[in-house]
């Protein structure tokens, strides 16, 4: 075990992304995640990697796919505007199956929108973004010590299943410091015998390519890659139950939502109502077998969230609509409080009197 | 025992410095904690302030909204904040920007003048630590003995007269409690 050290969650995730192999950075400065550039500059010259500013997200992005079709773990990290921008180039990263990991430390929004924090980028992260059928594995931290471990996981699992992957934070994920204790450098070594790294005349040469012209040729690309995905949503959920044994009012919140869900949860238990909280870490694929079951105990669900209810629908498809799911959300950069969402746990815990 | 801390005031007077010295001390403490800067424009001037939360227990929330401790360096930060305080709560002034007195009875305040006593003991621009030490006299939120080194883990080695400074600022507010 390493010592503890303090870092700011976008200083975690550049430290950890280099930890294990990353060594190609591209990306755009943007608010707030500005660090992970800042961090990934000053250290990428010093350990012969990459750090690049490209021109636009656009370049950034399609830089990425060039170093990822030859075969190296790469990373880009931007904030809601620029992911927008990136999306074109993410759903060609899909289509060509490239591994590399998308960090979104997530902004008010839309357009140009603010630069407090925000999650209203989950439909975008969790129905892909861009155009085509595809996904992202979506993983959600909830602390530093996770915005690292999570960028670890995160590179593994690109290579694994070869599709990018996303971190999504917000701008207070970013910007908190806490104690985090780095992992031992583990180097990423994959094979990756479809990568693009010359054939030195002896083998056939690879194609990296997401264009098809033969509906049957891509029509089996989808299938294959959608095949590839049920083995994510088989194996690849996780998430976290806090106080759900006996909770009649289970509150679902990711990331910053879920940190302040926690407080109104002991908040509400202090006042003797059975309150608990069910964290998704993967976003994409959603926890909803785990939610399901949650649903035969619980009675009722709160989706607390920064955006104007989007993880809410994921909710209501996970339980089924067998219980009733209500919102409790701030936008625009604000944060609901512990109050606010005790509130909503005490409104939701009146409505069940008198209901089985 | 969790103790929530917000530190307000303008931009350059040492808001999210401050914040980060008590975030190390509870580091080297083994404590819980989290630090959490407002990070919008008003880091590029106007009011700023930070979040610090040390405890015994996990962290939840890292926004603090209730302190138990207040550290007002201008008098928006009060006019701002004297009423999130919890009751029973403390409440740290420099007396020398803040023109007024707090308004409430349930909470227990000290007035440190500490840009006046920084200015006239040749320690311009460090009253936040003149004040910090008056919050470490009284509310024991991080112990004495951890100063040392958590001040080697903001101030860098090269610069020990920026080290010495800081921690006869600190010694300041403890004398004036």
């Amino acid at each position: 075990m390493s010592e503890k050290v303090l870092m700011k969650g976008n200083e975690a995730i550049a430290e950890a992304a280099i930890s294990c192999g990353c060594r190609h950075y591209f990306g755009y400065p943007i608010t707030p995640q500005t660090e992970i550039a800042a961090y990934m500059a000053k250290r990428m010259p010093k350990i012969g990697g990459t750090f690049l500013q490209a021109e636009s997200e656009i370049a950034a992005i399609n830089m990425v796919i060039g170093a990822a079709s030859a075969g190296v773990r790469v990373m880009t990290s931007s904030s809601s505007p620029g992911v927008s921008l990136k999306s074109e180039g993410i759903s060609y990263m899909a289509g060509c199956d490239l591994p590399a990991l998308i960090v979104n430390v997530q902004r008010g929004g839309p357009g140009l929108g603010g630069i407090q924090p925000s999650q209203s980028d989950y439909f975008q992260a969790t129905r892909g973004g861009g155009h085509g059928d595809y996904h992202l594995l979506v993983l959600a931290p909830a602390s530093v010590q996770e915005m690292a471990a999570m960028t670890v996981r995160a590179f593994d699992l690109a290579d694994k299943y070869r599709m990018p992957c996303m971190l999504l934070a917000d701008g207070t994920m970013g910007q908190m410091m806490e104690p985090v204790e780095l992992g031992e450098s583990t180097g990423g070594t994959v094979d990756k015998p479809w990568a693009l790294t010359g054939t030195g005349m002896s083998r056939k040469h690879n194609i990296i390519n997401s264009l098809s012209l033969t509906p049957d040729e891509l029509e089996r690309w989808n299938v294959d890659r959608y095949a590839r995905y049920a083995k994510v949503e088989r194996d690849e959920v996780l998430y976290e139950e806090y106080l759900c044994d006996d909770a009649e009012i289970v509150v679902v919140g990711f990331g910053i939502a879920a940190r302040v869900a926690k407080n109104a949860v002991n908040a509400a238990r202090a006042e003797g109502i059975k309150a608990g909280m069910f964290r998704p870490i993967t976003l994409w694929p959603f926890p909803k077998k785990a939610m399901f079951e949650r649903a035969k105990t619980a009675r009722a669900f709160i989706s607390v969230e920064l955006s104007m209810g989007q993880m809410i629908e994921d909710i209501e498809l996970a339980v089924r609509c067998t219980r009733p799911v209500t919102l409790c959300s701030r936008v625009g950069g604000m944060i609901p409080s512990p109050a606010e969402v005790k509130k909503s746990i005490e409104d939701a815990h009146a409505k069940l009197d008198g209901r089985n | 025992m969790t103790k929530n801390i917000l530190i307000a005031g303008f931009g350059g007077q040492g808001v999210l410095f401050t914040g980060k010295f008590l975030a190390y001390a509870a580091l080297l403490e083994d404590k819980q904690l989290s630090w959490l800067p407002s990070y919008g424009p008003e880091m590029r001037g106007g009011t700023c302030n930070c979040s610090v939360i040390i405890s015994d227990e996990p962290v939840g929330s890292p926004i603090v909204t209730e302190p138990d401790i207040l550290i007002a360096m201008n008098r928006p930060s009060l006019d701002k904040f004297e009423k999130a305080v919890v009751p029973g709560g403390e409440i740290y002034i420099d007396s020398s920007l803040v023109d007024r007195k707090v308004e409430r009875d349930d909470v227990t305040v000290h007035y440190v003048p500490s840009t006046a006593l920084s200015t006239e003991r040749g320690f311009d621009g460090i009253a936040n630590m003149i004040l910090l030490g008056s919050v470490i006299e009284h509310s024991a939120v991080i112990d004495r003995k951890d100063i040392p080194a958590a001040m080697a883990k903001v101030v860098s080695a090269k610069h020990k007269d920026l080290y010495d400074f800081n921690i006869k600022a600190i010694e300041l507010g403890y004398e004036f409690g």
